[in-house]
């Protein structure tokens, strides 16, 4: 998933119902105004651009999209340039199985890691992760501006994945660099990542851990993914390791995103920020609050086949973007959907997705960031947004806030 | 009143589970089930039709027994 840049060699858009492009500088600004003027003109855009793709914003499309896992396939769930070809990404395994998968045989790969997954096994991290929230706390403690997305959010996920894989702590910066060569190479065709991490560094370390694990059986992500089965034969290294890459690229940016989201907005919105130190026990609606009006994750889906949909034809290989943000902000499914209500308690939003792909590290992710709010309203009760003009944001289809200077004192 | 997890729609999204551990438990690939035979007491009535107004895969069903 991506944090790239803006591409400024691209064309504008000016039209966004047949021009699209989520890479363009306005929507990553701000996509919001861009999707509800589309919700009402033309509830699927189509584009040229990244060789012919579609756009659905309205929640009911996206929620049927979703589902159908006979006219869409998620051999590739990132637009790009580049199309695959059909031996790249072999359907209906993919690439990064089970994110790339398609049924029957995503269910297999799924049913894989649920397990190590679930509530329970997550709320066995709380208490590491409160502690680790605490310690980034510590490490700024005499600064008066903090970047609550440097300093804090990108390191909690980061450093919990580590944790669950059983990889020393001190390895979390070697970490750091491997996820930001990965996630920097988002705009890289496909072929030419996989060439650079081939023999690359993230695979040696990764295989050492392995062999490790391999020798010395733990308690651990990466030994429980060791013993794990599939048709009947456990995995191969190579699997191990691809899994692990995989777990990296979706669980960090994005809950990094969610996290820094909703401390950009209590640094931002005093009454929300009050509320919430006055009475914790709106976190819980809070949290779902925030993961609606701020969701950070958009995927894509290729169609399997021509047809037609809504009226628009589509045919075999376009793209379609599939914007869980912008199903979180369809007035037809939420009133008041552009504001955020911290007590909203009817709250069915698509921020993990919706359907068999459902996002695998839910649970882990809401954890970290109720966790994540906690630890820092106990210690900053009261801070603000230091300089609106220094938060920039990544563009790409993972959306979140990459530097947010907050005054604390 | 009842309730009742459908367990082809259910995609263990935990917001039940979440909201009223009472009256939901999740198993081991973390998908939901009723806790007992579903029944709900009447002081977790409320818990129960927040549970179902935040499923997003819309599993989870109120059954009402005159
Ligand atoms: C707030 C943080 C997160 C958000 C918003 C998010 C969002 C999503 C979304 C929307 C999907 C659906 C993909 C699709 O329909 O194609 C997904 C899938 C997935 N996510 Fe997350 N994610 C987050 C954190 C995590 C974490 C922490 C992990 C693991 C460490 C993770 C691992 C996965 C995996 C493995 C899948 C693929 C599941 C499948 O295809 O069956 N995610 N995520
Ligand atoms: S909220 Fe719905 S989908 Fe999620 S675990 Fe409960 S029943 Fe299943």
């Amino acid at each position: 998933m991506s944090t790239t840049e803006p591409r400024s060699d691209k064309r504008p858009v000016t039209d966004w119902e047949t021009d699209w492009d989520h890479t363009d500088p306005a929507w990553v600004a701000n996509p919001y105004p861009i999707w509800e003027s589309l919700r009402s003109a033309c509830p699927v855009a189509h584009t040229e651009r990244f060789g012919g793709a579609w756009l659905p914003v309205t929640h009911d499309a996206i929620h049927a999209i979703s589902y159908d896992t006979e006219h869409f396939t998620s051999r590739s769930v990132v637009v790009s340039e580049l199309r695959p070809g059909d031996n790249d990404l072999p359907a209906p395994i993919g690439i990064a199985p089970p994110i790339t998968s398609d049924p029957p045989f995503h269910a297999d790969a799924r049913r894989l890691l649920l397990p190590a997954f679930g509530p329970k096994v997550i709320a066995g991290y709380e208490s590491f992760t409160r502690d680790l929230c605490r310690e980034l706390l510590d490490a700024v403690a005499d600064r008066d501006i903090v970047d609550a997305a440097v300093d804090y959010a990108q390191d909690i996920p980061l450093r919990v994945i580590v944790k669950m894989l059983g990889f020393p702590q001190s390895d979390a910066e070697v970490f750091r660099r491997f996820i930001h060569m990965i996630l920097e190479a988002v705009d890289v065709p496909a072929e030419e990542r996989m060439n650079e991490r081939e023999g690359g560094e993230l695979d040696a370390y990764l295989d050492a851990r392995i062999a490790e694990h391999l020798a010395e059986p733990r308690d651990d992500l990466t030994s429980f993914l060791l013993q794990a089965e599939l048709g009947g034969e456990k995995l191969h290294p190579d699997h191990v390791r691809g899994t692990m890459v995989l777990l990296l690229v979706a669980g960090i940016d994005t809950t990094w995103s969610a996290i820094g989201a909703s401390l950009l907005h209590l640094a931002t919105h005093a009454d929300d920020r009050r509320r919430l130190v006055d009475d914790p026990s709106l976190l819980d609606t809070a949290v779902e609050e925030f993961l609606r009006v701020y969701a950070p994750v958009t995927m894509a889906r290729m169609v399997a086949h021509d047809f037609e949909f809504e009226g628009c034809p589509f045919k075999a290989g376009d793209w379609v973007l599939l914007p869980f943000p912008a199903a979180n902000r369809d007035p037809a499914m939420f009133p008041e959907a552009d504001k955020v209500l911290i007590d909203r308690a009817e709250n069915r939003h698509a921020a993990f997705g919706l359907g068999i792909h459902r996002c695998l590290g839910s649970n882990l992710a809401r954890m970290e960031l109720r966790i994540a709010i906690e630890e820092w309203l106990a210690r900053y009760p009261d801070f603000e947004l230091d300089d609106p003009s220094r938060v920039t944001f990544s563009a790409g289809q993972v959306r979140g806030p990459r530097r947010i200077p907050v005054r604390v004192r | 009143m009842r309730i009742t997890v459908d367990s082809e729609r259910c995609q263990g999204h935990n917001r039940c589970y979440a909201i009223a551990p009472e009256l939901f438990d999740v198993d081991d690939l973390g998908y939901a089930t009723a806790t007992g035979d579903g029944a709900v007491p009447d002081d977790l009535a409320d818990k129960a039709r927040l549970a179902v107004a935040n499923c997003p895969e819309h599993a989870i069903a109120i059954v009402e027994e005159a």
